[in-house]
């Protein structure tokens, strides 16, 4: 049984006020997350990320297609006791402490309340609160407020944990507390659904990425697979006080540092570059293969369609 | 009350306390002191008449606005600052959320209306020295005024699930004003004729009846208050009440939280 099957969940807003007309948010998406994986949804702002959780939450209806998690309809009330969730920039009610709040999230999940208090207890320390959990949230900064949004989603120990945007706000230090946390998580056989645009924190955490851009799935695996394929690029070092124009002609990425030029080239350029230094007297240091990030791949993915997806009525 | 329900409107409550919508009761107690002190110098055998009146006009005004101002945020707050996400992903369906924010709502008037209370009955005592047997009926009216907040904090609710606060504000505060004066309304729709008859009919009959719960007059001047009209008091508001509560969810269950 797979941890979430998205089976062509699609949504389309009517715009407008007198004029309806339909704005496609979300193109029939058809996904599935295997249980234990930490799964990446990636894409720019405005790609559809937070409209898709929002569906699986049951916070917007869905215009077509279904979803299932944990092998039940996405609407059974039974799935929502197993699923936590973080909202992009969450936002809580500032007049509660954090383990009061915490607590009236327990309770409204089904926990009783002796195991919701130390439970509590348990998970503001794990996200790194543990002194603060009686102060209003009102004096809460953005990272803490973070920390809390995270505390609360996998509070009532959840078996699927959906993430928008979690790294959102958070210094570098947060950051990686955050990627920690997720891996740990991962570690307690927990599957980690997470939305970012922040492409080394998906590289750094997941088994597997979607990448997803003015509503359309772009492209879905495993961040090794979907990079094996790219046309690599070398990384070409050479001494010599500029760079010459053969060298500029071939498109490069080219940089002068002290004495030293460097230069990064298609990997079927490689030859041609050579050859043209060799013309020049210009003495070769290194010639190394440079291998395609996600980055390179989410580039590739979000150019061949940059005009809005829009559908006539 | 199922815990979830329980658990809202413990939240409300608490929200309510904490917003310190119950600061409300420090201006009540200032007035009916006030005019206690001051009706006691200057009328001469309508002191209580005096108290009964403003007290529970007062009572009813200061509650009614908070019913109106606070419940027109119940909802629309919640959607605005998306608090409402991180309660709907859990195993709360949506009409447990809007009823739970229904009793949290009622419970903080409630509360309010009985500290209120115990001031009118205070300060009846300051301005008569002692209670009287047809003060009683003063909890009648009492009991009253918060079926009209029960009904005012529904409508505010059924506002709050599909239009902006200032909307939601400006409707619920006109059917308080025209349900005040609904016994009029009904009055004139009788002695209308055509179309007119029809339309100030349907509006008499759908606006809340307000002014029959309105009994502060009458008890203010010692004047018992039929058995009869407490039950239908009681069902006609219950039934409104639910009714319009039904509304709020009905809507509130197809609408999408963008």
């Amino acid at each position: 049984m797979s941890a979430i099957e998205i089976l062509g969940l699609e949504k389309t807003y009517s715009i407008g006020f007198w004029r309806k007309r339909p704005k496609r948010a979300l193109r029939p998406l058809h996904l599935t997350v295997e249980q234990g994986e930490i799964f990446g949804f990636l894409g720019p702002n405005g790609a559809g990320k937070t409209t898709t959780l929002k569906m699986l939450m049951g916070l917007v209806f869905p215009s077509g297609g279904s979803a299932r998690i944990l092998g039940m309809d996405m609407n059974d009330p039974r799935v929502k006791a197993q699923i936590g969730f973080l909202p992009e920039h969450p936002y809580f009610y500032d007049y509660l402490t954090a383990r009061e709040l915490l607590e009236y999230y327990g309770q409204l999940s089904g926990m009783p309340r002796k195991e919701c208090r130390s439970k509590v207890e348990a998970v503001l320390r794990q996200v790194g609160l543990p002194d603060v959990s009686g102060l209003q949230l009102r004096k809460f900064s953005k990272g803490m407020l973070q920390r809390v949004g995270i505390a609360q989603a996998i509070l009532h120990d959840p078996k699927v944990v959906f993430l928008d945007e979690p790294m959102s706000g958070l210094d570098p230090m947060g950051r990686r507390e955050v990627r920690d946390l997720i891996q740990q998580l991962k570690n307690e056989g927990k599957t980690i659904f997470f939305s970012t645009h922040i492409l080394s924190d998906a590289e750094a955490l997941c088994d597997r990425v979607a990448i997803i851009n003015l509503g359309e799935l772009r492209g879905v695996g495993k961040v090794a697979e979907l990079t094996a394929n790219m046309h690599g690029k070398v990384e070409l070092i050479w001494r010599g006080a500029a760079v010459p124009a053969s060298i500029r002609a071939l498109d490069a990425e080219a940089y002068v540092s002290g004495g030293t030029c460097r230069a990064v080239i298609k990997e079927e350029q490689q030859d041609r570059a050579i050859d043209a230094l060799r013309r020049d007297g210009l003495p070769l240091v290194s010639l190394t293969p440079v291998r395609a990030t996600l980055e390179d791949y989410f580039m590739q993915q979000l150019k061949p369609a940059e005009a809005p997806v829009e559908v006539t009525a | 009350m199922n815990n979830r329900i329980a658990c809202i409107a413990a939240n409300t409550f608490r929200e309510a306390v904490r917003d310190r919508v119950l600061y409300n009761l420090i201006a009540f107690a200032l007035l009916l002191t006030g005019a206690a002190v001051l009706v006691g110098q200057i009328s001469i055998e309508i002191e209580k008449l005096v108290v009964i009146n403003l007290g529970l006009t007062a009572v009813s005004l200061f509650g009614a606005v908070i019913a109106i101002f606070v419940g027109i945020g119940l909802v629309s707050k919640e959607i605005e600052k998306r608090t409402l996400y991180t309660v709907l992903s859990r195993p709360v369906r949506r009409w447990e959320f809007i009823v739970g924010k229904f009793f949290g709502l009622a419970g903080t008037l409630v509360v309010n209306t009985v500290f209120m209370a115990i001031g009118v009955f205070l300060a009846l005592l300051y301005v008569a020295h002692r209670w009287q047997k047809p003060d009683g009926w003063v909890l009648v009216a009492l009991y009253f005024i918060v079926l009209q907040f029960l009904i005012m904090t529904a409508l505010a609710l059924l506002f709050s699930s599909f239009s902006s606060p200032l909307m939601s504000a400006v409707f619920a505060f006109a059917l308080f004003v025209i349900g005040s004066f609904a016994e009029d309304l009904r009055g004139f729709a009788a002695m209308a004729k055509g179309v007119t008859h029809w339309l100030a009919s349907g509006a008499a009959y759908l606006i809340p009846n307000l002014s029959a719960l309105n009994v502060i007059s009458s008890v203010a001047h010692g004047e018992a208050v039929a058995g009869r009209l407490i039950l239908y008091n009681t069902l006609y508001a219950l039934l409104y009440t639910a009714m319009a509560l039904s509304g709020a969810v009905l809507i509130f269950q197809h609408r999408n939280l963008k």
